[in-house]
């Protein structure tokens, strides 16, 4: 069994108004040492799934079931009081806004500190040189002196770097990040990329990077999972994903992203429409309103059937969730040409 | 609320579906607004009782450029770099503490408020955040309306229907304009911002980060629609981002911004494929790029160590020297001037070149009338007109180091 292994995975949260079914049949597979992103809009259920492995929603009116096993362990099995034991150790989560995740009145070490000495018998002094060597880790200039300081006296990028030596602290295999660059410069990004990276090489962990953006996917992880609606519907290989992605909601996240390089002709194609609503999504495929290509499969079946999810037609180890009968041609006939026309002209 | 679930109610859209390409420069249009050495500092006060100026932010320190008629500028950097600011001041919701806006030939820097009101109808902006820009307890209809009524531009009995009219332009549901802005999403609600904008008319837009705080697939659709409204009303943008694709897209004339000031500016080609400021470098090297890495490609990053300095006390000479691979002496002594090297370019760099043929003595050496290690040259006189806003039809070619023309 892999180190994380999350199977049909359900978080529904009761309101007023109904149901809203945040995810939904979920399953993906994470080795130590490997990334996997996770795409998708917002209100795709890309977080919610993933602090309910945190077990974040204990206590809450949300109602999860399947089977999460880390390490072997069912996480929705166990009582409260593992569950505690494990987060903060065995993993972590980094959030988007550093900002609002640290607490105003606590010196950054205190708060980082306090991480570790939960988990671990120390005095406070080894807490607090743990801190320090920690801090220095992840880059931050005079740490003996910065640990002292409070969240508003770091800028951005140093909150980000306070907020990933908080979770890497107790060394978890599993580390969560959610868009944990989305609140920062694109230089600084650059930066926490690389630094993930880094950690990653030297702790052997697991990371889920949760984020819209595709270029941070494509320089980061491994795998890819598209989320639309609480639903996976694609899941594979990063490159196969991007290179020969089947499922016209992937279609549309490459094609409405402008470039920095290649072509300026190349054309922006938005995804009509919005994101559908949790509460009742549209029946059959979660996508079909939006998609422009339902009228290529026979008998209205988009729009009655949800499809399941299909090995790809390019081959990996990859998955869809579509009716199209020929993804692949018609990504490569259709959509291609529009978003990318040089990169067809390099390929041949 | 329910009934505005956007899966089941059909929106109507008209623009949205259009796929649209980039925008093309013409480099004989006129200027609609021309900015010349734009200063704003604003003061930092110490504590106390007595309020002494111990300080000023210098968010905006000399910045020029040119916006043509129907045409569109961007402008990015990072946070913090003054862009945002540079916005305001053009809007004149912020009053500079020195330069020249020059708008239809007309300075506009010190206006008093009233002689302002004609000019709100020709400048109008878009903000950023489309929850907090819109008055939560106005309707959809009041809120465009709000600009018709206060500048008497049509009968009062005729605002609804040109409220509807604009809605429509929009791609807004113009039966929706009784509605509040709770009710929509963030992509429609971006949408009554612009329709706002478009009410009077205006001749120039400024954008402040339009669409980052919208989801990507809707990103696009606003940007397909401020393309169309832009062509249709011949309008001309100020466009300012911090995503540099999205000003790719939309701005055939980019200036890139550090620390208030501008340090390169050129048309699009020029500044994306062979930028020659290490910053822009830098900058375009950190954005991570879907396309490359999906044929398998990946570009060597520059690494910028550290945070932007402060604006309080921004370093000597070249703002940007301190985290700069090709710093050197002379970057410390002597600001770089904002160069013209081309046609429609300009660098403000000692070492200005394409990435991997930096020069390695200071191109600026005979503007700036100094030597290589920054030292004044006796009877060398420094250029003067160095910053002055647009492009001139002589420029310094940086392989002859002389001044060259068409």
């Amino acid at each position: 069994m892999s180190f994380l292994s999350v199977r049909d995975l359900v978080v529904h949260f009761k309101t007023v108004d109904g149901v809203v079914k945040a995810t939904e049949g979920l399953s993906y597979e994470l080795e130590r040492g490997k990334t996997l992103g996770i795409v998708g809009e917002s209100g795709s259920g890309k977080s919610v799934s993933s602090s309910a492995i945190l077990g974040l929603h204990r206590g809450t009116n949300a109602q999860v079931s399947g089977e999460i096993f880390l390490d072997g362990v069912d996480l929705l099995k166990i009582n409260d009081e593992s569950i505690r034991r494990k987060r903060g150790r065995e993993m972590a989560m980094i959030f988007q806004d550093p900002l609002s995740a640290m607490h105003p009145y606590y010196t950054v070490g205190n708060q980082i500190a306090e991480a570790y000495r939960i988990h671990n018998d120390v005095t406070k002094k080894q807490a607090r040189a743990r801190t320090i060597e920690m801090l220095d880790r992840v880059g931050i200039p005079q740490p003996d002196r910065r640990v002292d300081d409070y969240p508003h006296q770091f800028s951005g990028g140093m909150r980000q770097r306070a907020m990933i030596a908080m979770a890497l602290i107790n060394d978890p295999g599993l580390v969560i990040a959610d868009e944990p660059t989305t609140a920062l410069d694109v230089t600084v990004q650059a930066q926490i990329l690389d630094l993930l990276q880094d950690l990653q090489r030297e702790f052997n962990s697991a990371i889920i990077i949760i984020t819209h953006d595709l270029g941070v996917v494509a320089e980061m992880a491994d795998d890819v999972l598209v989320m639309y609606a609480g639903r996976a519907v694609e899941y594979g290989p990063c490159k196969e994903i991007l290179v020969h992605p089947e499922m016209p909601y992937t279609w549309g996240l490459l094609s409405s992203v402008p470039d920095v390089v290649g072509d300026t002709d190349a054309k922006l194609i938005p995804i009509r429409g919005n994101p559908p609503s949790l509460l009742s999504p549209p029946p059959g495929c979660p996508f079909n309103p939006r998609c422009d290509h339902r009228d290529k499969v026979p008998g209205d079946l988009c729009r009655t059937t949800l499809p399941e999810l299909t090995p790809a037609r390019a081959g990996g180890n990859h998955v869809k969730r579509c009716h199209l009968a020929n993804p692949d041609e018609v990504y490569a006939t259709e959509v291609l040409p529009e978003i990318a026309p040089d990169m067809i002209e390099e390929q041949a | 609320m329910t009934d505005m679930d956007p899966a089941t109610v059909p929106v109507a859209e008209p623009s949205a579906i259009r796929a649209h390409a980039a925008s093309t420069l013409d480099p004989n249009a006129k200027q609609v607004l021309s900015v010349e050495n734009l200063r704003m500092y604003f003061p930092v006060k110490a504590n106390g009782i007595i309020r002494r100026t111990v300080g000023h932010v210098q968010a905006v320190d000399g910045v020029s450029f040119q916006v043509p008629e129907g045409g569109s500028l961007g402008l990015v950097g990072e946070s913090g770099c003054g862009k945002s600011t540079t916005g305001r001041l053009i809007a004149r919701l912020l009053e500079p503490t020195a330069g020249k806006i020059e708008f239809q030939g007309r300075d506009i820097a010190h206006l008093s408020s009233r002689e302002l009101m004609p000019l709100r109808r020709e400048i109008q902006m878009i903000f950023q955040d489309p929850a907090t820009s819109l008055n939560p307890r106005h309707t959809v209809g009041a809120i465009v309306g709000a600009a018709l009524e206060i500048h008497k531009v049509v009968p009062k009995d005729k605002i609804i229907p040109r409220v509807q009219e604009l809605l429509e332009v929009v791609g807004l549901n113009p039966e929706h304009y009784n509605r509040y802005p709770h009710e929509f999403s963030g992509g429609q609600r971006q949408r009554i911002g612009i329709a706002r904008a478009l009410t009077l008319q205006p001749k120039l837009l400024v954008a402040d980060e339009p669409v980052s705080a919208l989801d990507v697939s809707i990103q696009a659709q606003v940007i397909n629609l401020l393309q169309d409204v832009q062509r249709e009303f011949g309008i001309g943008f100020l466009f300012i981002a911090h995503d540099l694709a999205v000003v790719r897209h939309f701005c055939p004339e980019v200036a890139v911004m550090y620390l208030g000031k501008i340090v390169e500016i050129a048309d699009r080609d020029t500044l994306y494929n062979r930028p020659h400021h290490p910053y822009t470098q830098a900058l375009l090297s950190a954005v991570p790029d879907v396309k490359q890495a999906a044929i398998g490609g990946r570009r060597e990053r520059i690494r910028l160590e550290g945070d932007v300095p402060s604006p309080i006390l921004p370093p000597s000479g070249c703002r940007f020297r301190t985290r700069c691979q090709f710093a050197q002496e002379i970057c410390a002594k002597v600001e770089p001037p904002l160069l013209q090297i081309c046609r429609r370019h300009k660098v403000a760099c000692h070492f200005a070149g394409e990435l991997g043929h930096h020069p390695s003595t200071p191109v600026t050496m005979g503007v700036c009338g100094v030597d290589e290690h920054g030292s004044p040259v006796a009877g060398e006189t420094p250029d003067v007109q160095l910053n002055e806003a647009g492009f001139s039809d002589t420029w310094l070619d940086l392989q002859t180091g002389q001044r060259t023309g068409a």
